[in-house]
């Protein structure tokens, strides 16, 4: 059994929630300087020299990359033989969280959804737990913008409509979405599952590092068909028209139902501010 | 393309000459309002009641920064979705409102209203919020400071860079998807 101390989670998480959203990764970072080399218009290449721009300052004054700091998602492996010491495992993540957000000078998003009042501290953080096996337990942390939340959408497809029918509405929705999600975006699709269990892959999907390549060549091969069809729509970076609608498209499966052929899209930002911790 | 170097209060005049994919460089004051904050002039505006600053030839910036730290007036301060402020954008226009800084697309309703009473939307580079606070000077809460990031600030801005998504003659700089 392997004990970890609360304090120890609360002081990772707070340091998490800031890194991630002060330090573009670094596969990001790649991304955008090819962008910038493979774009051919002066509107396309501007946009990507400011958001280089914009990454090196964040580092170095340490603002956050957006002002939007998101709601704080969680994704948390817990194993087995793991054992929290000091508080229960939800409340040093979400503490961790609050100290972040506060010590950070990042932006408490977070409302009461009819009055619309903010909660003040960015709480609650929205984990999702995962028991495994082993003695290890892993947090990663995503700082989720609204903007491109709020262009993501579930579906539930007929059986029938097979992978048409899926490229049909990945390539639609990010057509609709055009400028409003500050493209360009990394695209999270969730295939199967059920009606949650879909929306949850599609979000998941985004925490993969943008050139890891699926490890089904078969999934790899459509997800490279997605991507090249959603840069054939021409939104290029922030819908000014470029061949970089989105960086990159990332599929998560799961077996669902006979009758059910479920699909999420969660679209995420260009600022994909993750960070992920081990205990 | 033009380059434009323009100061608020904007005048007919000025919002005239813009045309979609202008560039501009806006210095003066500067609103911020977004969601919560456009509930309130709405609401302030059915009362009868006087807004916190004049609408007239003023420019409305859709951003809810995030906190100064200390030494700095501001945070990062990039745009936020626009189209959830188009319910609200007509009726401001038509008392004067100028134009307004965001980004993304807005709905038929706002682009007439942007030919029918002479005012522009501006796009600012979404995800860019650190690098648009530098060319913001200073910031003061001036109204609804219960909203917190959504509370109405005064901007002073100098050469704030903004490109025309419409203008008044009805252009518009997004491009349509080639869906084939």
């Amino acid at each position: 059994m392997k004990i970890v101390q609360a304090k120890d989670i609360r002081e990772a998480v707070a340091a998490m929630c800031i890194a991630a959203n002060r330090e573009l990764p670094a596969d990001v970072r790649a991304a955008f300087e090819a962008a910038h080399a493979a774009e051919e218009t002066p509107a396309a290449k501007e946009i990507f020299r400011q958001l280089l721009e914009n990454a090196d300052l964040a580092r170095d004054t340490g603002l956050p990359l957006c002002q939007d700091c998101g709601l704080a998602v969680f994704f948390v492996e817990v194993g087995e033989d793991v054992r929290v010491e000091g508080s229960t495992l939800r409340e040093a993540i979400n503490d961790g969280m609050i100290t972040g957000y506060k010590d950070g000078f990042l932006r408490k998003s977070s409302c009461d959804p009819f009055t619309r009042k903010n909660t003040g501290d960015n709480s609650p953080s929205i984990i999702h737990f995962d028991i495994v096996p082993g003695d290890k337990l892993k947090i990663t942390m995503m700082a989720k913008g609204g903007g491109s939340e709020n262009m993501s959408r579930v579906t539930m497809l007929a059986p029938a409509q097979g992978w048409k029918g899926i490229k049909d509405f990945v390539v639609n929705r990010v057509a609709e979405a055009g400028p409003n999600p500050c493209p360009p975006t990394i695209v999270g699709v969730g295939i199967g599952g059920n009606f949650e269990l879909a929306a949850v892959n599609s979000k998941k999907a985004l925490m993969r590092e943008l050139d890891d390549k699926h490890p089904d060549p078969e999934i790899a091969k459509l997800e490279d068909e997605l991507l090249a069809a959603i840069n054939a729509l021409g939104i290029g970076p922030m819908g000014l028209g470029g061949k970089t609608t989105s960086l990159a498209v990332k599929i998560l499966i799961a077996p669902c139902h006979l009758a059910s052929l479920p699909l999420a899209v969660n679209i995420q930002c260009h600022s994909a501010r993750h960070k992920e911790v081990i205990f | 393309m033009a380059e434009h170097h323009l100061m608020t209060p904007l005048t007919e005049a000025d919002v005239e000459k813009l045309k979609t994919g202008d560039v501009v460089f806006i210095s003066g004051h500067i609103y911020t309002a977004r969601d919560a904050a456009h509930k309130r002039l709405v609401e302030a505006l059915d009362a009868g009641n006087p807004l916190p600053f004049d609408l007239k030839g003023a420019l409305i910036y859709y951003v809810g920064p995030s906190p100064a730290p200390p030494g700095r007036p501001i945070g990062s301060a990039g745009p936020t979705t626009s189209y959830r402020m188009d319910t609200y954008a007509p009726r401001l226009h038509s008392l004067g409102l100028k134009g307004s800084i965001g980004k993304g697309k807005r709905n038929d309703a706002v682009k007439a209203a942007l030919a029918e009473y002479k005012a522009v939307y501006l796009g600012a580079t979404g995800g860019a919020g650190a690098l648009l606070s530098q060319r913001i000077t200073d910031a003061k809460v001036i109204a609804y400071e219960d909203l917190g990031p959504e509370a109405i600030r005064e901007l002073t801005v100098k050469d704030f860079p903004l490109l025309v998504i419409n203008d008044c003659h009805g252009g518009e700089l997004y491009v349509k998807p080639n869906l084939g």
